[in-house]
């Protein structure tokens, strides 16, 4: 039964969970954590078992009602959303592990229903995004998750319902600029069909109104994705949402708008059409070239930890987006491995910051010192790691990525692209070498009693097991697919790519 | 399926991992100091072991090579201890263990703080150098290079005063910018060579018809890329700053081990990347002659100025390592063994240096060389084994130094460059002029507030001794090391 229903179990598994929580919980609040927990980890069993599945056995389609596509709305489980639906599902997983403390303390006990119920309804929206075959269904998604995540980002502390309020004004304009597209789109060639629509795109050719169609479509999910210029909404969301939020946001969110980015760009209207008809490709690289330089700046100049890792976000999203835009075999694997690749870090990297404003109270960097790293040094050791992987050193995942990122502007014969992506490395190492620096070499203000009595015992007060086990999975994990990276891309990111693309070969 | 010569062996593989399997025990045993330092000695013994027992395949001019998992799609992690890498391997892990012994009487002796820090990632910089003298390819390579960038910055910074931190970013900055470009070059030649990226005698990308436009920059990239680690100018300035490192640091790593990763990666890019035909070709190599003359002349001529003794000597390094590289970029077998001889004699004569100045430090507190009047008269073995060590890097027999120096003019003669012997003559006599009067100053001119002062312990004054030694002995009987270096010139120029 599983295996034909297997592209609808996620997101409807979400969103049934996302109407029980408040249901079930009405009696027993701490039921709602569990049942997310649950329903996670169900949907995270399920989205890497259909990862096995779909290499072996290809696509599979889902058509819902029995409606027959173009009319019915087809779920098609394909290795592209299989893959992606995996790195989401098990990210979120970890991180809901985590989210339980934070949330107890970030939030009054009267919001962790609905708190809950919205992580669930926003995990359905990204799942139903990944897994749907039809483009009006994109949207409808696209509204579900983005409501919860306004909802998610509002609740956090004082300067939060602004941020939220941006988010939301520039969520509607982006999702209406998508929903105007998909009415080209629809206007031309009369289906909302993906697989449809790549037939029927060829014979219609470039008429205006499918130039406009793409046009639209890509600054709706560039929006989504913070693709520079397009990310303003998105360094004072990740700030002042709470921790479990941010840390849900950042590595699966825009992960999301990447993914439809590619789905629009290479397997629907394919690679002749934004390569030669429209330079689609090469204006997302040159963005994303630009958003790796500003974001990197920019985060050179952050005092508060998550808003350094929120502009470091919009240049990683750049490291995707440009790797898209490269329009080539291997750039579009550095993308995808970077889309998992980021998603780890920047997972851990959040956690870090929760872990840091649960002990410490804060996590501002002018403040942090060793103090810090002696009161919590598995934190700190975990966020010195991810580092090295934003900074792309070996053997984590993130020199690898780069790697495939920078061969791939080779191929291209962009030297541009290859200075933009090894200068961004050195960038990287500065900002976040000065927080690193001042964890393990500031000295504390006020010297710890220890020190002064002369005996080894440190104040070590480290979070409790349930925070600290997914910080370190996250990391060990940033360690395991950097070394494994060879068979990641072998076995599932080179059947992604889709046929024609250049440079198949090393 | 293996090539001639090259058999499977796990060995060199057991070789990185000894120092590296050795860092849980030396962080779970820092309350018992004893312990921990007994970690580090075994694993020390254990890598020279496993080392030692390459050694007579290399000297048949056989090839250990373990083949490990795919990194990258069809590059595999995979090492290969072949003559170049065993010579290398031999020197750092043999000098690794006398360092170890050092480091116990210097850390102790001035009561160090965090010394299981210092002791664990010493061990981790060691395993990453092994690493680096056994990788098979330019991937392996620059893994192992990083991680020695990053392994060796918590020794640099390890006073954690606000000296150290700025000297700290200063070698990050300088060393990550090199790997980056290093990373650069690497993924070039990827595209270049189709996925190719094994270290190849005579050169990987020899054979391809390479435009000038596509050599010249992409050799530039590989210079710059491990010409900071080997610190020729104008990349050099972070090694002086280096120098607020423990001395043992800059002993093992400064004088031997990262700086000769360095000039080691300058010899696998000469030799097995680009291959002397197509440097002969491009000009490349008279570029590189002129880059190392200057730095020989320069480092010398400002080694002069120093009063601080420990960046007298970082200076006399840098001029040191460029004879070094000098000698790869000559393109012959004779010119490349004596560079290899040079490698290993200027390392024994230099950690003695080190270790007298460490030793110095240690028992009267005193770092600068207008301090040093008279201390040969309180610490006699110590001064006496400096000044085997001055006479070596001059060039004087019978210390090692004078060989590698003899064969390094001889094959420059031959290559028909004879002004460069003429620049070894002179670079010898600045290195005369910088070490003796050190020498002078210790035995020769009455100190004050040396009464009732002593040798350091035997901890320090053993290694420092037996290092003082080894130049002799290398000086006197350097046939082991001349026909591994032999061996390792003849695989990439054909015997002579």
């Amino acid at each position: 039964m599983i295996p034909t229903n297997a592209p609808a179990l996620p997101p409807l598994l979400f969103l049934f969970t996302g109407l029980l929580i408040p249901l079930a919980a009405f009696k027993l609040r701490r039921l709602a954590y569990w049942l997310a927990l649950a329903a996670t980890a169900a949907a995270s069993a399920v989205a890497v078992s259909n990862i096995f599945r779909v290499l072996d056995g290809g696509a599979i389609h889902y058509h819902f009602g029995g409606w027959l596509p173009p009319i019915g709305i087809e779920y098609v489980l394909d290795p592209l959303s299989a893959f992606v639906t995996s790195v989401i599902n098990v990210i979120a997983l970890i991180v809901l592990i985590h989210a339980r403390r934070t949330v107890e303390a970030d939030l009054p006990e009267g919001k962790h229903v609905p708190y809950y119920a919205l992580v669930m309804l926003m995990m359905a929206g990204f799942n139903g995004i990944v897994v749907t075959g039809d483009f009006f269904n994109v949207y409808v998604f696209l509204e579900i998750c983005s409501l919860a995540l306004y909802g998610l980002v509002a609740v956090g502390d004082r300067k939060s319902p602004v941020a939220a309020f941006r988010y939301l004004v520039l969520g509607m304009i982006g999702g209406c600029f998508y929903l105007l597209g998909v009415g080209f789109l629809y206007m031309s060639s009369g289906s909302l069909n993906m697989a449809d629509l790549k037939a029927i795109l060829p014979v219609l050719g470039a008429r205006p109104e499918v130039i406009v169609a793409l046009a639209f479509m890509l600054l709706g999910f560039g929006l989504k994705m913070a693709l520079f210029p397009l990310h303003g909404w998105l360094p004072d969301a990740y700030t002042y949402a709470p921790t479990a939020t941010s840390s849900l946001m950042a590595p699966i969110g825009t992960k999301i708008g990447a993914y439809v980015l590619i789905r629009i760009l290479y397997f629907v209207f394919g690679l002749g059409f934004i390569t030669k008809t429209v330079p689609a490709a090469t204006i997302i690289a040159w963005l994303s070239a630009a958003a790796i330089l500003y974001g990197s700046i920019q985060a050179m100049a952050q005092d508060e930890l998550k808003r350094m890792l929120a502009f470091s976000s919009v240049a990683q999203v750049g490291y995707i987006g440009l790797g898209i835009g490269l329009a080539n075999a291997w750039g579009l694997v550095g993308a995808l491995l970077h889309i998992l690749n980021h998603g780890l870090m920047k997972a851990c990297l959040f956690l870090v910051a929760g872990n840091f404003r649960m002990k410490l109270g804060h996590s501002r960097i002018s403040r942090l010192d060793q103090e810090a790293r002696r009161r919590m040094p598995w934190s700190t050791a975990a966020f010195t790691l991810a580092a090295l992987s934003m900074i792309g050193l070996p053997p984590t995942v993130g020199f690898f990525s780069k790697w495939y990122l920078a061969w791939g502007s080779i191929r291209n014969g962009s030297w541009v692209f290859l200075a933009v992506i090894l200068v961004s490395s050195l960038l990287n190492a500065v900002y976040f070498f000065r927080v690193v620096e001042r964890l393990y070499l500031k000295p504390a203000d006020r010297p710890p009693e220890a020190e002064k009595s002369g005996a080894a015992a440190r104040v070590r007060s480290e979070v409790g097991a349930s925070m600290l086990i997914p910080t370190l999975v996250l990391a060990a994990a940033l360690l395991a697919a950097g070394l494994l990276n060879a068979f990641i891309v072998k076995g599932v990111l080179l059947k992604i790519l889709p046929p024609g693309l250049a440079g198949m070969n090393p | 399926m293996n090539p001639a010569g090259v058999f499977s062996s796990l060995i060199p593989l057991w070789a990185v991992l000894a120092s590296l399997a050795a860092v849980p025990f030396i962080l779970l045993s820092s309350r018992r100091p004893n312990l921990r330092e007994f970690w580090t000695l075994a694993a020390g013994l254990v890598m020279f072991g496993c080392v030692l027992s390459l050694l007579p395949a290399a000297l048949r001019g056989q090839t250990a090579a373990a083949e490990l998992f795919e990194v990258v799609p069809g590059v595999r992690l995979a090492l290969r201890a072949d003559p170049l890498g065993v010579f290398f391997a031999l020197i750092a892990s043999g000098l690794w263990v006398l360092t170890s012994c050092y480091s116990i009487g210097y850390m102790r002796g001035l009561k160090e703080h965090k010394q299981t820090r210092y002791f664990a990632f010493f061990a981790v910089s060691l395993s990453a150098t092994m690493g680096i003298a056994f990788a098979a390819n330019l991937v392996t390579f620059i893994l192992f290079y990083e991680i020695l960038t990053i392994a060796t910055y918590p020794l640099v910074i390890h006073q954690e005063t606000p000296e150290a931190i700025r000297a700290g970013r200063k070698y990050l900055a300088f060393t990550l910018s090199a790997g980056v470009l290093l990373i650069g070059a690497a993924v070039w030649t990827y595209q270049i060579t189709g996925g190719n990226l094994d270290f190849r005698p005579g050169g990987l990308l020899a054979g391809l018809t390479l435009a000038g436009k596509t050599a010249v920059p992409l050799f530039l990239l590989f210079l710059c890329g491990v010409g900071v680690k080997s610190s020729i100018m104008p990349l050099h300035s972070w090694l002086p700053a280096a120098m607020v490192a423990p001395t043992p640091v800059s002993a093992l790593l400064h004088a031997v081990a990262v700086v000769k990763a360095g000039v080691f990666g300058m010899i696998r890019v000469t030799a097995f990347v680009f291959g002397p035909d197509l440097l002969r070709r491009f000009g490349l190599d008279t570029v590189l002659i002129v880059i190392t003359v200057t730095t020989i002349l320069l480092g010398s001529l400002l080694a002069l100025r120093q009063d601080n003794l420990k960046r007298r000597l970082a200076y006399s390094t840098i001029s040191h390592l460029s004879y070094i590289i000098l000698a790869a970029a000559l393109l012959s077998g004779p010119a490349l063994a004596a560079g290899l001889l040079h490698l290993a004699f200027h390392a024994t004569m230099k950690i003695t240096l080190f270790f007298c100045a460490g030793a110095v430090a240690v028992s009267l507190g005193r770092e600068n060389v207008s301090q040093l009047n008279g201390v040969g008269r309180v610490m006699p073995w110590t001064m006496a084994a400096f000044t085997i060590g001055a006479l070596g890097l001059s060039g004087l027999p019978p210390i090692d130094g004078f060989v590698s120096k003899w064969y390094l003019g001889a094959a420059a003669v031959g290559g028909g460059r004879p002004w460069l012997a003429g620049v070894l003559v002179l670079s010898g006599l600045l290195n005369a002029a910088y070490l003796f009067p050190i020498v002078q100053r210790a035995f020769f001119r009455r100190g004050v507030g040396l009464e009732g002062r002593r040798e350091a312990s035997a901890w320090m004054v053993v290694p420092l001794v037996l290092t003082a030694l080894l130049s002799l002995g290398l000086g006197l009987y350097p046939n082991l090391f001349f026909d591994l270096a032999r061996r390792a010139a003849a695989g990439i120029f054909g015997g002579f």
